[in-house]
């Protein structure tokens, strides 16, 4: 099969995993890795190449959390790089036949699939399934758990953006505890060589998080100033208990990026936040579609963090 | 009538305050004598060289599932896998359905034992009617049906008023109310405990202030009506120092500590496995250090194994999904051998009494010892057996195991019940 110039140019890279379950487990090397490789795809997705990379291979979106962003994302991926595309959505745990998540896995993978992107409610439940399937995983989000893609492209927008990770400092702000963002971007970013500050109420950054090597902080003005990129995690409302802050326009007042605290922060801060965001709570319009923001950005980065992730678990090794 | 002699061995009998080598003489269904007695001649002969010989095991807190929940384990298979395990009495959680609440459940669990025939079958009994912690149990008519204790295990009992009321009814009996000491309100939907492996994980914790603040109201409720209590699985540090302050004090309070929290800590968690978890959930090392602790020194009296049956398909699930519960009565002892007698923690004698004059005492039954004329349950272990813990060979229906591929030391090798050998290994 002919070849475009931009899929040669993507680097061979000793990647000998199966499965991206999490972001904890990847080495710095892995990490640079796969940031590399979507590199390249980033430059060459500029000209809308279609490639085939995973042509003949079939990747199943299996979703078991409603999903916008990222079901398309990988989905779109995946047809990019040449693989047939199956999506699978179920609302619940389990379907409403009452078939376990397991079996249901089994059951699609039967169907001669090679890799799954995996989205659930519990954490830990792409795991559970690495022990029960053959086929690759990519989890697309566990729980509280972590979000590695989304990790990623967080990663590659602050290089894209700042030109490098080491030495950066970088706040996570708000919902940590609920976040499986903020798990895969403290992982990933300690792991490059970037301080990583987290900001919020008590209740929703716990103290064993500093555990994790990162700096804790009630006070977003106190860390303002020190910050090259803020990320501001969503609230997470639908995992959370009722009464963990006591209002929303508390929460706001507190911890909004409002156009006030912009004006006390670094002129090159960036600014991300991993969507869905609730506008008017963890950002003000203005700042959501102002000169620092890079929300939309990391969409069209996640695009090819994806295919990056994508060609270096399934690939033929041949055309890499 | 049989005479048996079980000679050469190491004979442990902490209600006598008994450790020597000695023969064991047993008559028909009793023992009959402990020591030289050549004037008997026996018509059988078991030798026990470099095995310890001691009252059969007894565990006061398994969960047997029957009546309800058979597909988990029956009285029949769960007395089967405690004979393989060496315990040769337990006391079964009232949990079923329908639940041990009045004295026709308790009959039935004794009925279900005898055909069964394996272990001696002990039913505790309801507080509350459906272990709703609503109303109380006819207490009485569980007694009458042969309730040895009463929890609402599994179920905490919310209202101090109905724990209290429990705790003063139960005198009139002289029965020990078990609790379950966790505050609801602070676990709701949690799955493990909180702390830094929570978190890493993004799985909802449970406090150790949960188990810490209910031991405490307890305390202070058996302080006000002296009544008798015992904690079940003790899993905190907190929890720990609550029960020895009020012994201090002189509060009629025991406690109780199962295996895996005396060996495993939270970060078993790291892969998700639902064999790890279970209520009270394993903890940090400091508080399997606080458990030890408290054995040694007596704080908690007894070991149990909170033997929790679940079938395969109800583990195999999502973590947060799957229920709570882990299977002990096949690892009970080599898991203790492993965790408190290798490292020096506890003797062979003082480990023994925990597993069974001091359950024996709290439930107020007659096991547990090898005076004569005692019933002859014996078992005879191997101290110095090592071998891999299988999950596949074990006895119960079950499998959820958080021991599984543990390689461990100390075996029952042979277990007597009522005079008769039942299980060899």
């Amino acid at each position: 099969m002919a070849l475009e110039a931009a899929t040669r140019d993507v680097p061979r890279v000793p990647w000998t995993r199966r499965h991206l379950l999490g972001l904890e487990e990847l080495t710095r090397d892995e990490l640079l890795a796969i940031l590399d490789t979507a590199e390249r795809f980033a430059d060459a997705e500029r000209r809308r190449k279609k490639r085939a990379n995973l042509a003949g291979k079939v990747v199943v979106n299996l979703f078991f959390e409603p999903s916008t962003r990222t079901r398309t994302s990988f989905g779109l991926a995946a047809r990019r790089l040449g693989a047939d595309v199956l999506d699978f959505s179920s609302a619940g745990s389990s379907t409403s036949k009452g078939e376990t998540f397991i079996d249901t896995a089994k059951n699609i993978e039967a169907m001669a699939v090679d890799l799954m992107v995996v989205r659930h409610a519990s954490s830990g439940a792409p795991y559970l399934l690495a022990q029960h399937i053959q086929c690759g995983i990519i989890n697309a989000g566990d729980g509280a758990h972590e979000h590695p893609t989304q990790g990623l492209l967080d990663m590659f927008t602050i290089r894209q953006k700042k030109g490098r990770l080491e030495g950066l400092t970088v706040a996570l702000v708000g919902d940590i505890l609920h976040s499986r963002v903020a798990r895969s971007n403290i992982h990933g970013l300690l792991k490059l060589g970037a301080k990583v500050i987290v900001c919020g109420p008590p209740t929703l950054v716990p103290p064993a998080i500093t555990e994790l090597g990162v700096e804790m902080s009630y006070s977003l003005e106190q860390i303002l100033p020190r910050c090259d990129v803020i990320n501001m995690l969503r609230i997470q409302f639908e995992r959370q208990r009722s009464g963990l802050f006591p209002s929303v326009a508390e929460y706001a007042r507190l911890f909004a990026m409002d156009g006030a605290r912009l004006r006390k922060a670094k002129p090159d801060l960036l600014l991300l936040a991993p969507g869905p965001i609730n506008r008017g709570v963890e950002i003000t319009p203005e700042v959501a579609d102002g000169p620092h923001s890079a929300i939309l950005q990391q969409v069209a980065n996640g695009l090819a963090v994806r295919m990056a992730v994508l060609h270096l678990l399934c690939g033929q090794p041949g055309e890499a | 009538m049989n005479l048996l002699r079980i000679t050469n061995g190491r004979v442990i009998d902490p209600a006598q305050d008994l450790d020597r080598a000695a023969d064991l003489w047993i008559q028909g269904e009793a023992v009959l004598a402990i020591g030289p007695r050549p004037d008997l001649l026996p018509n059988q002969v078991l030798d026990a060289a470099g095995k310890i010989v001691c009252p059969g095991l007894i565990d006061m807190h398994v969960h047997l599932r029957e009546p309800g929940r058979e597909e988990d384990e029956t009285i029949a298979t769960g007395t089967s896998a405690a004979l393989a395990g060496g315990v040769t009495t337990v006391a079964c959680m009232p949990n079923t359905e329908p639940a041990i609440d009045h004295q026709a459940a308790a009959e039935f669990v004794y009925l279900q034992a005898e055909r069964a025939g394996n272990a001696n079958v002990y039913p505790i009994g309801c507080i509350t009617k459906g272990r709703r912690g609503a109303e109380l149990a006819e207490i009485g008519g569980l007694v009458d049906g042969g309730a040895v204790a009463f929890t609402d295990d599994d179920s905490p009992v919310v209202s101090a008023e109905t724990m209290r009321r429990a705790l003063e009814y139960c005198r009139m009996f002289d029965k020990p109310v078990l609790s379950h000491a966790e505050d609801p309100e602070l676990t709701r939907d949690g799955v493990m405990h909180e702390g830094a492996a929570s978190m890493r994980l993004g799985v909802r914790g449970m406090p150790a202030a949960a188990e810490e603040v209910m031991i405490h109201r307890d305390i202070e409720l058996a302080r006000l009506t002296r009544g008798r209590l015992h904690v079940l699985h003790v899993s905190t540090a907190g929890g720990v120092e609550l029960i020895r302050r009020a012994k201090e004090r002189g509060v009629q309070v025991t406690g109780e500590a199962n295996p895996h929290h005396f060996l495993l800590t939270d970060r078993a968690l790291c892969g998700f496995d639902s064999n790890y978890k279970m209520n009270p959930p394993l903890r940090t090392d400091l508080d399997v250090r606080a458990v030890i602790e408290g054995l040694k020194d007596g704080t908690l009296d007894v070991i149990a194994s909170d033997h929790s049956p679940l079938a395969v398909e109800k583990k195999m699930r999502e973590l947060d999904q799957a229920p709570f519960g882990v299977i002990g009565l096949e690892t009970l002892l080599p898991v203790c051998v492993t965790a408190l007698v290798e490292p020096g923690h506890l003797t062979w004698p003082r480990l023994i009494e925990k597993l069974t004059v001091r359950p024996a005492r709290i439930l107020g039954i007659e096991q547990g010892t090898l005076k004569p004329g005692a019933a002859a349950d014996v078992t005879i272990i191997d101290p110095a057996a090592e071998w891999t813990i299988d999950v596949t060979r074990f006895r119960s229906k079950s499998r959820n195991s958080p021991f599984g591929g543990l390689t461990v030391r100390g075996r029952a090798v042979a277990v007597i019940l009522g005079g008769e050998l039942r299980y060899e290994l």
